[in-house]
């Protein structure tokens, strides 16, 4: 009796998907997303589940739309009339996009690294402080202990620590880099959007920042823009494959980089193309 | 070879020549206004009021033009930073930089940018009269504030230019809303307010022909802005037409005064700013 019901349990939701023991519930979810940039056709029709406190890495040749998409995820394209996005983005069961939403409500919960890391025109220490400070949070001393934990999160602690009021410009690009994501970091998102956020990093602290990235998963769901593919096969758990708008493949890492089923993933993986 | 060597050494003399005759020619202004002020430059000269007979010769000082302009340059100043900010965030932030509406605006203020004072200082009268106003420490703000805010708005705007995309996005990132937004868009481009401020201090301090019929001239330090005001370029202007030679050597010791006004005010705000940036940027 008790093995038939079983049976049946895992008959019903075990149709639809073949691995479905493995997958992970789904935190944001991408359904027919289309973005026209002054009239071209960037993203094309993308469907895409990112899995909460997972890893996802994007990877895909240069200009593919792995920033559009990114740019999606927190309504970036919103103030930029050329660009028209349609289509269905929910965090849950919240549709982003929807008309009651508040676009900053939105951008809290989504910490985006932006490509080009681009400090804020004040100290170091404002940086950080900066996000906790825009949602009130006013306490010198809590506001001081947010700074410290981000700063020594992103190993920048060390570096920073006794010129904490001077201009952050003054700091190299790859400790802006590192600013960048302490600054994101600070204002406690739901969900990390990192576009390349390790390319100006010198390998050690590339791969501190992973590290980084990997105790982070048990509370962000991180969503991970990168060339390099070794990084990928280093920390991504679930691997989505861009080609010209489109996405190619979307699946568990091992499946992807051992097993893919697209022949363009197969061909982008050797290298045959970038 | 031999060719691009020359080209190159004929064009660095020129420029040095160029260089050097700017240079000249400063060094003979500031030359004039000390040799003919400084002997004339007396502590009566900053710290009185005009006597009866002053303008004849007489006793006195022109400490009411002195204030008279520091007022009226602060005034327009302030009014002008009122207008001329919020324009430039507007074309720059909230319409897109290269929008024809913005375009259209540059391009009305660079006409405007190369209108003559005196017809600055017409307008503004033209304005008084249709207000009832009569010659007033305000009417010359009015009039000084129409000439400087062209100036104002584009040396601003130059700057806001500048500002990159990347830049206005990362506050929106972290959720700031767009009035926040703009107000590290401020930030950032505070090095070139400071300048701005500066040009049209010194482009606004020393202009005669606006004030000619706005501001008036009095003998007496204006209580309200209501009344006349005493301002250093007319107070030159003034002494300078005189057939008494006193009189005309106390012309260059205002000039003398005006140009130090203008030196500290520059030197200062250079110092500050620079200070500010070092803590707060
Ligand atoms: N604001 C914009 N205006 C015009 N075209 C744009 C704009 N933003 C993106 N595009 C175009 O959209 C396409 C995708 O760009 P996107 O930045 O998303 O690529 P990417 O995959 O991030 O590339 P990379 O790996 O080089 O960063 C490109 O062809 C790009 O030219
Ligand atoms: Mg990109």
């Amino acid at each position: 009796m008790r093995a038939l019901s079983k049976d049946i349990v895992m008959n019903d939701t075990l149709t639809p998907f073949i691995d479905a023991h493995k997958t992970n519930k789904t935190h944001l979810t991408v359904e027919n997303l289309n973005v026209h940039i002054y009239g071209k056709h960037i993203l094309k029709k993308v469907n895409l589940s990112i899995p909460e406190k997972q890893i996802t890495c994007i990877i895909g040749p240069s200009g593919c739309g792995k920033t559009t998409l990114l740019r999606c995820f927190n309504r970036l394209h919103d103030d930029n009339s050329e660009v028209k996005v349609t289509g269905n983005i929910r965090i849950g069961n919240e549709d982003i996009y929807g008309s009651h939403v508040e676009v900053t409500h939105i951008r809290k919960k989504m910490g985006l690294l932006a490509q080009r890391p681009t400090v804020l025109p004040m100290s170091i220490y404002d940086n950080v402080a900066y996000g906790p400070r825009l949602y009130g949070i006013k306490r010198r001393r809590k506001v001081y202990e947010i700074v410290k934990h981000q700063l020594m999160a992103v190993g920048l602690w060390e570096e920073v620590k006794d010129r904490l009021k001077s201009p952050a410009v003054r700091l190299s690009i790859g400790q802006q880099q590192r600013l960048c994501l302490a600054r994101g970091l600070a204002v406690e998102p739901e969900m990390i959007l990192g576009d390349e956020a390790t390319s100006s990093l010198d390998p050690l602290a590339s791969t501190k920042v992973e590290e980084l990235f990997v105790k982070m998963k048990d509370t962000y769901s991180i969503v991970l823009v990168t060339h390099t593919l070794r990084q990928a096969k280093r920390i991504a758990d679930y691997v989505a494959f861009m080609y010209l708008g489109e996405l190619v493949e979307f699946g568990r890492a091992e499946e992807v980089f051992n097993n893919p089923k697209h022949k363009l993933t197969q061909q982008y993986l050797d290298g045959s193309f970038s | 070879m031999i060719m691009k060597k020359l080209e190159e050494k004929i064009v660095k003399a020129l420029m040095i020549f160029a260089s050097v005759t700017i240079l000249m020619v400063l060094l003979y202004i500031l030359y004039i206004i000390i040799s003919k002020g400084l002997p004339s430059l007396t502590w009566d000269m900053v710290s009185k009021n005009p006597s009866g007979g002053f303008y004849l010769g007489k006793e006195g000082g022109i400490l009411n033009a002195i204030l008279g302009s520091l007022m009226l340059i602060a005034g327009s100043v302030a009014i002008s930073m009122c207008i001329s900010l919020p324009i430039v965030l507007y074309i720059n932030f909230i319409r897109k930089k290269d929008s024809r509406f913005s375009n259209v605006v540059r391009f009305s203020f660079d006409i405007l940018f190369g209108i003559p004072s005196i017809v600055y200082g017409a307008f503004g009268f033209m304005i008084m009269i249709y207000f009832g106003l009569q010659a007033s420490l305000l009417g010359g703000i009015i009039a000084v504030s129409l000439l400087i805010i062209p100036i104002m708005t584009r040396s601003i705007d130059e700057v806001a230019g500048s500002v990159t995309q990347d830049m206005i996005e990362a506050p929106k990132i972290l959720g700031a809303t767009k009035f926040e937004t703009v107000k590290v868009i401020v930030r950032q481009i505070s090095p070139g307010i400071t300048t701005a401020i500066l040009l049209s201090v010194g482009r606004g301090i020393g202009d005669a022909a606006t004030v000619l019929f706005t501001a008036g001239y009095t003998d007496s330090i204006p209580v309200s802005p209501m009344q006349p005001a005493a301002t250093l370029p007319l107070a030159i202007f003034f002494q300078l037409s005189s057939p008494i030679e006193e009189v005309q050597n106390r012309a260059y010791a205002a000039a003398l005064i005006l140009t130090i006004i203008i030196l500290l005010l520059s030197f200062s705000t250079r110092y500050f700013g620079r200070k500010m940036s070092k803590s707060k940027l």
